[in-house]
């Protein structure tokens, strides 16, 4: 008995819905058709005007979220793609996340976002979007590379009072999987030290974890030990234990699927240079995708986003200096 | 209606003496339509407001100290300095406070009617007020077209003024009256002059009244003229002299004053009239009494989960 990224996302709104009668899901073909991956399958039937089709509107289907919220209810908001909630960006950026500053009234909402790339789905069905929301006041940002994170951090997120954004990585859907679901849970925003290592840390989060991960394995066959730090929340980032494991190594990779110009890498490098220089014995670096938009191609999209390969060609790079 | 062109008077010259930073927005010239619909509004019903209601937040119940705390920036305002001038809203009375993006409140209110109907609260309506440039936006569509998607007891009353900030109609759109859109979105709508202030009671009460009946969202659109700038900061020159001394371009309170001394309560008008001047008065004075926003006092914080906001370094 095993369960994927996706059927712990899709338990854990069937555990929300179940626990809370406040809780409702919102979005494109979530109701009887279970939603276009399928994260809500079987939940209509379940729970009878409480899993809702909605119209091709993100905006308004952002700003419904919004007033429910202010209302008392905990909507969890289904984007079909995490690349359209674009057209929701001013309900999410400018009313979900100012809503608490402003009138000290919560605006407790998730946004659901089916993130990251895939073979063949190209510039506008593959885009990470942490970059975007974490630069904004007023918002969580999670990004879990885990079966296990998946499911508590989901359910974490639907009791928080803040709107959180859940990037959940299409590529992990259906092939990462768990023997059974937790049963107890890391809080959401602590980093976690996927593996342990004492010559080089590697920050990564959702997809590229599994990256780093492969690249760690690649290097220890060469002899380094890489120390693999996983963030499952990018906002707010858990520095201490980024700082704690620079500490250890003396030496930084950053990875991010995102693109290069700014993002969760780059405030991993920041951090670390501006609070952890003493501890570096190299210049922290960053990888990222390409700067360009996401290739359709399976040949093209191997070589722009970051791979097991080349995150090994860059750690040695970060470990030779 | 005459406390709002009070209270705004009152807030213009405060702004023209520099005592209220960023804009002040009026709403002179759409007193009567706005007014209309916080009137028809009861207790439990949401409302969301834009620039230009002063009116109807008063008429709904808001009390007109919150305005002055709010564009004075009073730290006992319900925005404590940390938003000012329109953007107020009180949860708890069931006023949404607005933000800048035209046509955003749209799906707000409907996700008020939404958790309320989902309670299975029954009877309680919204209203929401944009300008005939909101009508432009994708908001605006994706917000009516949920609502009436959904049923749901949404009044959308829109102030057609002439001109979003300094542009006219006609490079606003292209139908002949907004009015026809409602039937494209499958709505109920309903047309008024927004000068006259007997007629918006009427018409705005028979689309609320609608809603909550269960006839689905309600489209009112309103035919005025702004009567001042976009912002106190506009002079509004652009406006067209036709326009202004047309029957559309009428002062809706100049309406109402003429409509009380022809049936004999001239003198309950000025009695009205100083015992808003009076309260407007006395509120500035006591909101200017009161503690402005610390720096060094405030929370910092855009969150409420316990370490979601990160401390600064320097913090």
């Amino acid at each position: 008995m095993s369960v994927t990224y996706l059927e712990a996302i899709r338990a854990a709104q069937e555990k929300a819905l179940q626990d809370d009668p406040k809780v409702f899901i919102y979005g494109q073909d979530v109701g009887r058709f279970g939603g276009a991956f399928k994260a809500t399958k079987n939940l209509a039937e379940k729970f009878p005007g409480r899993v809702m089709d909605s119209p091709i509107s993100e905006d308004a289907m952002v700003g419904m979220a919004v007033g429910a919220a202010l209302d008392g209810l905990r909507p969890v908001v289904e984007m079909q793609f995490a690349d359209f909630s674009t057209v929701g960006l001013n309900q999410v950026l400018n009313h979900a996340a100012t809503t608490y500053w402003r009138t000290g009234r919560p605006c407790p909402m998730v946004l659901r976002l089916p993130s990251g790339g895939t073979p063949g789905s190209g510039p506008f069905h593959s885009q990470s979007m942490e970059t975007i929301y974490s630069h904004y006041p007023g918002l969580v940002v999670m990004t879990p590379a885990t079966v296990e994170d998946a499911y508590s951090m989901l359910l974490e997120a639907i009791r928080m009072e803040d709107p959180v954004v859940f990037c959940e990585h299409k590529l992990l859907y259906y092939h990462l999987k768990a023997e059974s679901l937790p049963t107890e849970a890391v809080p959401a925003f602590r980093a976690r030290v996927a593996r342990a290592g004492r010559d080089v840390t590697c920050v990564a989060y959702s997809a590229m974890l599994h990256e780093a991960m492969a690249a760690a394995e690649e290097l220890a066959g060469e002899g380094y030990e890489t120390e693999v730090v996983d963030l499952r929340t990018v906002k707010p980032l858990d520095t201490d234990t980024i700082l704690a494991s620079v500490a250890r190594t003396g030496r930084l990779l950053a990875v991010g699927e995102s693109w290069p110009w700014g993002g969760a890498s780059a405030e991993v490098v920041a951090r670390v240079a501006s609070e952890g220089f003493e501890l570096l014995d190299a210049p922290p670096k960053r990888l990222n995708a390409k700067d360009t938009p996401i290739p359709y191609h399976p040949n093209l999209w191997a070589a722009h986003r970051p791979t097991a390969v080349r995150i090994a060609a860059a750690l040695r790079e970060v470990l030779r200096y | 209606m005459l406390r709002a062109r009070t209270v705004e008077d009152k807030l213009a010259s405060l702004y023209r003496a520099g005592r209220i930073v960023g804009g002040v927005y009026l709403g002179k010239g759409q007193e009567a339509l706005s007014a209309a619909g916080g009137v028809s509004l009861q207790s439990g019903d949401v409302f969301a407001p834009l620039i230009r209601d002063m009116a109807g937040r008063l008429a709904f119940g808001e009390p007109l100290i919150d305005a002055v705390r709010t564009y004075l920036g009073s730290r006992l305002g319900p925005m404590r300095g940390r938003d000012g001038n329109i953007h107020r809203g009180d949860l708890s009375r069931g006023i949404l406070p607005m933000i800048s993006h035209l046509g955003a409140m749209l799906s707000a209110t409907v996700g008020v009617l939404f958790a309320k109907r989902m309670r299975g609260e029954k009877g309680g309506v919204g209203l929401t007020c944009v300008g005939d440039g909101a009508t432009s936006t994708g908001s605006f569509h994706e917000g009516l077209n949920l609502a009436a998607v959904e049923k749901l007891p949404l009044i959308t009353v829109v102030a057609d003024n002439g001109y979003a900030y300094s542009t006219p109609n006609q490079r606003q759109y292209a139908c002949t009256d907004l009015l026809e859109r409602a039937k494209g979105y499958g709505v109920e709508g309903h047309g008024v002059d927004g000068t006259d202030p007997e007629l918006c009671l009427q018409v705005v009460g028979r689309a609320v009244q609608r809603a909550r009946d269960g006839a689905g969202p309600q489209l009112v659109v309103g035919r005025l003229l702004r009567l001042c700038g976009h912002g106190e900061h506009d002079d509004g020159l652009y406006v067209d002299e036709k326009l202004r001394r047309s029957t559309r371009g009428r002062d809706c309170l100049a309406v109402m004053e003429e409509t009380m001394k022809t049936r004999g309560r001239g003198r309950d008008w000025e009695k009205w009239k100083e015992e808003a001047q009076r309260e407007v008065e006395e509120v500035v004075a006591e909101v200017s009494a009161e503690p402005v926003p610390d720096p060094f006092e405030e929370n910092w914080r855009a969150t409420l989960t316990e370490g979601a906001t990160e401390a600064l370094p320097d913090e």
